[in-house]
């Protein structure tokens, strides 16, 4: 009987939306996958999928500037060689001053982000304030450990969270690997199939402490060389009217950078090239 | 050995409906109204931290008044009910008429099968998404007794005498402000007192905002609404 009330101090359980879950409905979790490989695939993010032939998410990244982070993803879902979707959307708002983009497995990466975002409001809701960023960041890399059963049959979700920390005043990045290590970045980080294409035009292009035009077009433009150099990775497509979602987070909080925006930096990034290669 | 006392089922529904009715008359009181983008709560609550009023859902709001412990234990099961809701279907399947039946079952329950009911009362409301729509108010009493209240609703303490005040005063349609005055008026028809920003916790789902339509109006924006001299509140303002 006296052991009755000392369950209620353990409360930090009790205000997480994912130990609901468990308790409540553990078949809405990530479900256990028997025993062998599924997937032909590598367990590299974004790799080409063959047997099981899972959607995956390429190319995605996040950077600092002046007033917070931008968050950026390409729209398209590659299924081995073909491409599953030509408008999907990576990046997630999780709350009001933080993102989730995704790479990897997209049904698996998608359910993470939801989940993710349930996870965070459950827990504003019920203690009356939000977590800290590096509580979100925690909690992220805490779901990632969940889904490692899956990750080592090949269905592995890497996401980057970025988001505003509202007592430092600045943006910050954090990344992942398939364990849930938790791994913060200072400028910049992208991941996926295209991930290291667009580091590197990040490495050359990045300043410290940049304007947002300048956070704007860096992205954009690390995106195109990485759908140049990576094929599972999608390009502006001017054809079908598809553009990089980016957003930006900032003191004000979560919002998009307008497409039309995102269309004039396109358009800036592929004349400078077209003049390049002009005599 | 003593014979346990006999005590006819009428008599114990009767004492304990007593019991919780007088806990919940010792609280302080609430009003909720529908003015023109939403639904206004305003509770006479003079903590900062121990709310009265919060959110559950997109467009659900929880309103309690009585025992602290009993009805905060209740908001918290209803933001589990509707999250988990909302995550295994959709957001939009989450309805304040769902959350309220379970309320009216759980309270139902304890009063019948419990030792000590529950000394609350709650409120569900949700906003419609436009203003042809029609917005819910549920108001849940400690036995479970449920019924839907159409352009205000008041619990605690006072509640039939706020009643009678909104019945003569309420107009549809009211702005932000004037509602919120009302609201206050509403609050002090019985007391000979006037409240201050200090002594009120307010909030209102606003049908015009994005997804999560809840928002506390606190101290400045409160302050700015109330301090505007009103008719027949400015006199006493200095009390």
């Amino acid at each position: 009987m006296d052991a009755s009330w000392q369950g209620l101090f353990s409360g930090h359980l009790t205000t997480s939306f994912v130990e609901l879950l468990r308790r409540e409905a553990p078949d809405l979790l990530t479900p256990r996958l028997p025993a062998g490989p599924v997937a032909a695939g590598g367990a590299t993010a974004g790799e080409p999928r063959g047997a099981l032939g899972v959607p995956s998410g390429t190319t995605i990244l996040a950077l600092r500037y002046a007033d917070g982070v931008i968050v950026a993803g390409d729209r398209q879902a590659t299924e081995g060689y073909q491409v599953a979707h030509r408008r999907i959307e990576k990046v997630f708002k999780a709350d009001e001053h933080s993102a989730v983009a995704i790479a990897g497995a997209a049904g698996p990466a998608i359910e993470m982000a939801r989940l993710f975002q349930t996870e965070l409001e459950h827990y504003e809701k019920v203690e009356g304030d939000g977590l800290s960023l590096e509580g979100k960041a925690n909690k992220l890399a805490q779901m990632i450990r969940m889904n490692l059963p899956m990750a080592m049959q090949g269905l592995v979700v890497v996401p980057l969270f970025a988001g505003y920390d509202v007592r430092r005043g600045e943006g910050r990045i954090f990344k992942y690997d398939v364990t849930g290590g938790r791994y913060e970045e200072i400028d910049y980080y992208a991941t996926g199939s295209g991930g290291k294409d667009a580091r590197s035009t990040l490495k050359k292009v990045y300043r410290v402490a940049a304007g947002r035009e300048d956070a704007v077009h860096w992205a954009v433009e690390a995106l195109i060389d990485a759908a140049e150099e990576d094929v599972g990775t999608g390009g502006p497509d001017f054809v079908h009217g598809i553009f990089p979602t980016l957003k930006s987070i900032t003191r004000d909080g979560f919002a998009e950078v307008p497409e039309a925006e995102v269309q004039a930096q396109c358009e800036a990034v592929l004349r400078d090239r077209r003049q390049e290669r002009l005599p | 050995m003593p014979l346990p006392y006999y005590v006819s089922p009428e008599q114990m529904m009767k004492d304990k409906a007593e019991y919780a009715r007088k806990g919940i008359a010792r609280g302080r009181s609430l009003v909720a109204l529908e003015y023109q983008d939403g639904v206004l709560l305003v509770a006479e609550n003079p903590s900062r931290l121990l709310h009265k009023i919060s959110e559950i859902y997109d467009r659900i709001a929880f309103a309690g008044v009585g025992k602290y412990n009993e009805f905060e234990n209740l908001r918290i099961a209803g933001v589990r009910h509707a999250d988990l809701k909302g995550y295994s279907y959709c957001r939009e399947d989450v309805t304040a008429k769902a959350l309220a039946n379970a309320y009216s079952q759980a309270l139902g329950n304890i009063f019948t099968e419990g030792i000590k009911p529950f000394e609350v009362e709650v409120l569900v409301v949700e906003v419609a998404d436009d203003a042809n729509g029609k917005n819910e108010m549920y108001h849940i009493l400690y036995d479970g007794y449920i019924e839907d209240e159409r352009n205000y609703a008041a619990m605690g303490g006072q509640a039939e005498e706020i009643r009678r005040f909104l019945k003569e005063q309420y107009r549809e349609g009211l702005a932000l402000p004037e509602a919120l005055r009302l609201g206050v008026r509403a609050l002090t028809v019985t007391q000979n007192k006037t409240l201050t920003d200090r002594d009120l916790e307010v909030a209102v789902l606003d049908r015009h905002r994005e997804r999560r339509k809840f928002r506390r109006i606190v101290e400045g924006e409160l302050r700015a609404v109330l301090g505007r001299p009103d008719a027949g509140d400015g006199a006493r303002s200095m009390g």
